[in-house]
């Protein structure tokens, strides 16, 4: 079989991976159906794998005119691109869980325990005037509290 | 949260956010973001211990920080609804915040 001298799979399976991550990062993550479990992005390694694997077959090739050159750009650019695919599936799906375990937090049914923290002018505000103090004229019904990692 | 800030109102929610940033960081976020709702500062992650919240070293220079968890608290100070996400990129939507906070009268 002839093949062309362009190994064009292989390029375009590097794009797709890089595209794969970065989309996540700028895209997918601020929508909770992908953020949650990343099948866009899955779905663009599957067919980014699919071209490298092409790609490598091409570029292993005896026919290249380069076969050596051919076969070490080869290699470093599928060794890449996978390295990167599994770098993503890692922190996705394994670092994301690596959260230690919150048995003593507060259960349904139980009090919230009181607290006293500064708000962003300084003031200390507690969980009873949270809950009590009306917003816009009316007391609310309930508080809901977020604790996020922060931005440090 | 801020885009959901309607509906957790007209529900009668009160959102707080919390976490170990300063009140001056905390002052530069919700003025960047354009955040009207309440955030709270707890440097030294104190109240974050006290609910069992602490994700030990994992903050910038090894500092505690919080593992998300969101609380829906009623007027008497019980917790009604928790969400401890295992995962933390996975997050609380407000449709389930809004759903628990309709059961509260």
């Amino acid at each position: 079989m002839k093949v062309g001298r362009f190994n064009w799979p292989l390029w375009v399976g590097l794009l797709l991976t890089l595209a794969g991550g970065f989309s996540f990062l700028l895209v997918f993550v601020w929508i909770p159906a992908t953020r949650d479990f990343p099948w866009a992005n899955l779905l663009i390694f599957l067919v980014a794998a699919v071209l490298l694997f092409v790609g490598i077959r091409r570029g292993f090739a005896s026919d290249r005119r380069r076969p050596t050159l051919s076969k070490i750009v080869t290699s470093l650019v599928a060794l890449f691109s996978f390295a990167f695919i599994a770098l993503f599936i890692f922190s996705v799906f394994v670092f994301s869980r690596w959260l230690p375990p919150s048995t003593g937090a507060p259960h349904v049914g139980q009090k919230a325990p009181e607290f006293t923290l500064k708000d962003t002018t300084g003031r200390d505000v507690t969980l009873t005037q949270l809950l009590s103090e009306p917003v816009d004229g009316t007391p609310p019904k309930s508080v809901l509290l977020v604790f996020y990692r922060g931005y440090w | 949260m801020e885009k959901s800030r309607d509906s957790l109102k007209a529900a009668g929610v009160r959102p707080v956010a919390i976490s170990i940033d300063s009140p001056e960081e905390s002052r530069n976020l919700a003025q960047d973001q354009g955040y009207t709702f309440t955030i709270l500062s707890d440097p030294n992650a104190e109240i974050i211990r006290r609910y069992d919240l602490v994700h030990a070293g994992a903050g910038e220079s090894g500092k505690d920080i919080a593992r998300p968890a969101e609380f829906l608290i009623d007027s008497t100070g019980t917790v009604r609804w928790v969400n401890l996400t295992e995962n933390y990129m996975v997050r609380a939507r407000p449709e389930q915040v809004l759903d628990a906070a309709k059961s509260i009268k």
